[in-house]
């Protein structure tokens, strides 16, 4: 028999093991806590598949299921469409003005779903300025709720796209050119089966996040219900938390089924782009780029209507019969949160953003760059996928049921900041992780190696050569933490507590008590703030490539 | 004792076997090259003497300490990977450094001591304050060679350290490596694929193919008494024939061309003439299609007598040839 050469050290292994635990702690313990609930009655018996049958019988309960489908499947249709329209005119065209379009259809990403319907409310509401104009859209329930959606996953889908549209060889459009086709076969040929299993993604990543979604159903849908509405209901309105967690269960279903097809079209999606492929040089169409720059300036231009809505309720005294101006709308009424509310949520979202980027670098790190123990790391390698498939409320309500038990030693972070902070870290995990290993599969492997022939303890070796290196993926990872923190609602809306509101909320809050006037303000501070972010990260990558390429001149002038 | 034994290593990756029961001793202060085509085991066994791959079997004694468990830190050995690995947001004096920071018994002056003659030795100390990405490839390298021995390691192993670099580079480098290995008198073992750099720079090469040794010895041995066909093919250049049942190997340049009235051995037809500088090479066929190179130095070559399709007298020189076991044929 021999012993095997640990290829873990012992500090390693400690690590690892943590890191799965809490993981373990935050993730499976309380979504098992929420299935455990969904099969017991109300004094805590089991009750198999009652919950489910009572569920389905109740007409005005299962009815949401439809609804949820119905509004999921026209949001994700017509979002799929417009995000690769978008995509196409920015990598396949040749418009003006790229980067401002870009730029522009990331608005939805900074501001709460909820934000997206309070626009709309302007638009379109009873008092909306298209409404006074005269053309009205029924915009309370399922319309309001369709377009909310498309708001919301708009971005999602432009920016997937954005990412295959943006890869390909142009040697095959160079060959296609040589043999005479057209434009149309062209695309039917080549860009169509380059971007099949994209499409496929990019639908089950927009049909989930509008079936899950809390914020736009809850401030535009009136009486037409959706799951993630029932949910927040039986929860916080009846306290009927059996019921809650069949619902929870019912909206892991698309979320699950994605992630399956995800899996099964992901692995079979092999890259086809080689070194030696060549930039597709887009040939010149002034009939095309006229119609694509006209198809972009109007998304664009809705876009900046939605945010001009906001600036227009926020600073106006009464909206919409004294359009004067004042700032009197930022003095929030303490009664929904006030001022504070948004201080909290600059305070969760940067103990979200920095305990964040720590714990999904570090994990992926130890899943990248150390070997051993392979069956502790096939557990950490599912456990790191797992949040891709779980639905912010889903996290909320399994939340509440594992850390609200009396009998829960953790049971003291409830109702406080860090429970906010943990279920944000969970829900937006898997994007932050999959970022630091890109990052990390990119450095030599050989690093490691020869810092441990020179006996150099694996920490250093981690933080003066692992992270410097890969800095401009930490600070994406820093800043998508920060910016969805400020922004979500899901999650955390089954988590504040009365002595710990944050902005988010208080927006519903206000829209609730028809404060338009003060949720538009608020909803400006959590935009800017975020678009200052976003803008910090930019100057800092771009002075991070600046220095790196200085260097290279320098050496051709040297060698020169 | 030999400073370095790899006793009986044998390595499987799941179900295939990357070494087999790999032997071999290093003598302190020797250079020894392990060569062989990509994929015969070579950059693994080079792992497993540093400690960075585990054997299934076998061991590894250094300096009369059995070594097989010890993790790769507690080694202390140097190394040079093909791709150099070097720190690209370190400057050279911080590369080389880095790991003498470690070394807590040392002060900061002996440190910097060290530092700065390593630096000279390798002739980079102009260029101590710059950044890999602003060096030449040979710089890179020497960089990552002064990093691997500031340290004064028991043993040094280099991977592949020179085939990332263009001919002319490389051609200096050997010489440069061979020549600091030999003034430190450091035990070095160095993976190649290139049998050249065997030839020149081992004291001895370990011949590798398909996770086994073929041959173990100094290159003149090897290049003379190649123990198999493979070792014969893949160092230098050697024709094999079929002859009353025995497979003979003979290097071009033992051929003998003689005149149809001498004695000869063979008859073959020229198919093509190479005129390679020095000399000139022969491409013929026996009777049998099998084809013979012959090497002649260009200054006899005789073009009147020497064209495509002439006949052409062969003499084996008996002690020029080897025999080998028919079924062991390439």
């Amino acid at each position: 028999m021999r012993q095997r050469l640990a290829r873990l050290s012992f500090a390693q292994l400690i690590t690892l093991l943590a890191l799965l635990v809490i993981f373990t702690v935050i993730l499976i313990l309380p979504l098992f806590a929420l299935f455990s609930k969904a099969f017991l009655n109300s004094s805590g018996e089991f009750a198999g598949l009652a919950n489910y049958v009572k569920y389905f019988s109740t007409p005005s309960l299962s009815s949401s299921i439809l609804n949820t489908i119905d509004i999921s499947l026209w949001s994700t249709v017509i979002s799929v469409t417009l995000g690769f329209l978008y995509a196409y005119a920015l990598t396949r065209t040749n418009i003006r003005c790229k980067p401002f379009f870009k730029y522009m259809a990331l608005i939805p990403i900074f501001i709460p779903t909820i934000v997206h319907a309070l626009g709309l409310v302007y638009v379109f509401g009873r008092q909306g300025i298209i409404t006074r104009m005269g053309f009205e859209v029924a915009l309370y329930g399922r319309v309001g709720i369709i377009l909310s959606e498309i708001i919301f996953t708009f971005p999602q889908a432009f920016l997937m796209f954005l990412v295959a549209l943006e890869f390909t060889d142009g040697r095959l459009y160079e060959a296609a050119d040589s043999m005479g086709a057209s434009g149309l076969t062209k695309f039917f040929k080549i860009t169509l089966p380059e971007i099949k299993y994209t499409v496929v993604n990019v639908f089950f990543v927009c049909f989930t996040l509008a079936f899950t979604d809390f914020g736009a159903p809850k401030v535009i849908g009136g009486s037409f219900n959706v799951l993630a509405t029932d949910i927040y209901k039986q929860i916080a309105g009846q306290f009927n938390m059996n019921m809650g967690a069949v619902v929870g269960t019912l909206l892991l279903l698309p979320a699950v089924l994605s992630f399956i097809v995800g899996r099964v079209v992901n692995s079979k999606n092999a890259g086809t782009v080689s070194a030696k492929s060549t930039k597709l040089v887009v040939g010149k169409s002034l009939k095309r780029d006229t119609f694509f720059f006209v198809f972009c300036s109007l998304i664009t231009l809705f876009l900046l209507f939605l945010i001009a809505c906001l600036f227009m309720g926020a600073l106006s005294s009464y909206y919409p019969y004294d359009m004067s101006f004042t700032l009197r709308n930022f003095l929030f009424d303490n009664s929904s949160g006030g001022i504070k509310s948004y201080f909290n949520s600059l305070q969760m979202s940067i103990l979200t953003a920095v305990f964040g980027t720590i714990f999904a670098f570090v994990y992926a790190y130890m899943m990248e760059k150390t070997s051993g123990f392979n069956t502790l790391r096939r557990y950490g390698k599912l456990l790191s996928v797992l949040p891709l498939a779980l639905p912010g409320m889903v996290i909320g309500i399994s939340f509440i049921f594992f850390f609200n038990s009396p009998s829960n030693p953790l049971n003291f972070i409830y109702g406080t900041v860090t429970i906010l902070v943990v279920s944000n870290i969970l829900h937006y995990f898997s994007v932050p992780f999959f970022t630091a290993t890109g990052a990390l599969k990119k450095l030599d492997s050989e690093y490691e190696s020869v810092s441990e022939s020179m006996n150099i303890p694996r920490w250093k070796t981690f933080l003066r050569v692992s992270v410097p290196l890969s800095l401009p993926a930490i600070l994406e990872i820093f800043m998508y933490y920060f910016v969805n923190s400020m922004v979500t609602v899901s999650a955390v809306v089954f988590l504040y507590s009365a002595q710990f509101r944050i902005a988010s909320i208080s927006i519903t809050h206000m829209e609730e008590a028809g404060n338009f006037a003060q949720a538009a303000a608020m909803s400006l501070l959590i935009l800017l703030v975020n678009v200052c972010v976003r803008a910090l990260y930019e100057f800092i990558v771009k002075m991070i490539k600046k220095r790196n390429n200085d260097d290279k001149t320098r050496q051709v002038k040297e060698s020169t | 004792m030999s400073f370095l034994e790899i006793v009986q290593i044998t390595k499987r990756f799941d179900r295939q076997t990357v070494l087999s029961d790999v032997s071999a001793q290093i003598e302190k202060g020797e250079l020894v090259c392990v060569l062989g085509p990509s994929g015969c085991g070579k950059t693994t066994l080079l792992r497993i003497i540093a400690g960075l791959e585990t054997a299934t079997q076998g061991q590894i004694i250094i300096d009369e300490q059995d070594c097989t468990l010890l993790p790769a830190r507690k080694r202390n050995f140097g190394i040079v990977f093909q791709s150099y690995a070097l720190f690209p947001n370190m400057t050279v004096l911080e590369n080389v450094a880095f790991g003498l920071k470690q070394k807590k018994q040392l002060s900061r002056e002996e440190r910097e001591e060290r530092t700065v003659d390593i630096l000279r030795l390798v002739d980079l100390l102009e260029h101590k304050d710059k950044y890999p990405r602003q060096l030449s490839g040979g710089q890179q390298q020497r960089t990552a060679l002064a990093r691997a021995i500031v340290l004064e390691p028991l043993y040094l192993l280099l991977d592949e350290p020179l085939s990332a670099l263009d001919a002319k580079v490389r051609v200096k480098l050997r010489g440069e490596i061979s020549a600091l290995q030999k003034s430190l008198g450091i035990t070095t073992v160095m993976v190649t694929h290139d049998q050249e750099e065997a030839l020149t720079m081992a004291d001895r090469i370990i011949v590798m193919n398909n996770a086994v040794v073929e041959q173990i010895g100094r290159p003149r041995e090897i290049y003379d008494n190649p123990a198999t066909p493979f070792v014969a093919n893949f160092i230098g250049t050697m024709n094999f024939y079929d002859h009353q049942g025995n497979l003979f190997a003979i290097r071009p340049e033992k051929v003998e061309l003689v005149g149809r009235t001498e004695s000869y051995d063979m008859v073959a037809r020229v198919k093509a003439l190479e005129f390679k500088g020095a000399l000139t090479r022969i491409y013929s066929t026996l009777m049998d299609k099998t084809e013979i190179c012959v090497d002649i130095p260009s200054e006899v070559f005789d073009g009147e007598k020497l064209h495509e399709d002439a006949l052409v007298f062969l003499r084996m020189p008996q002690e020029h040839l080897r025999e080998y076991p028919l079924e062991k044929a390439v």
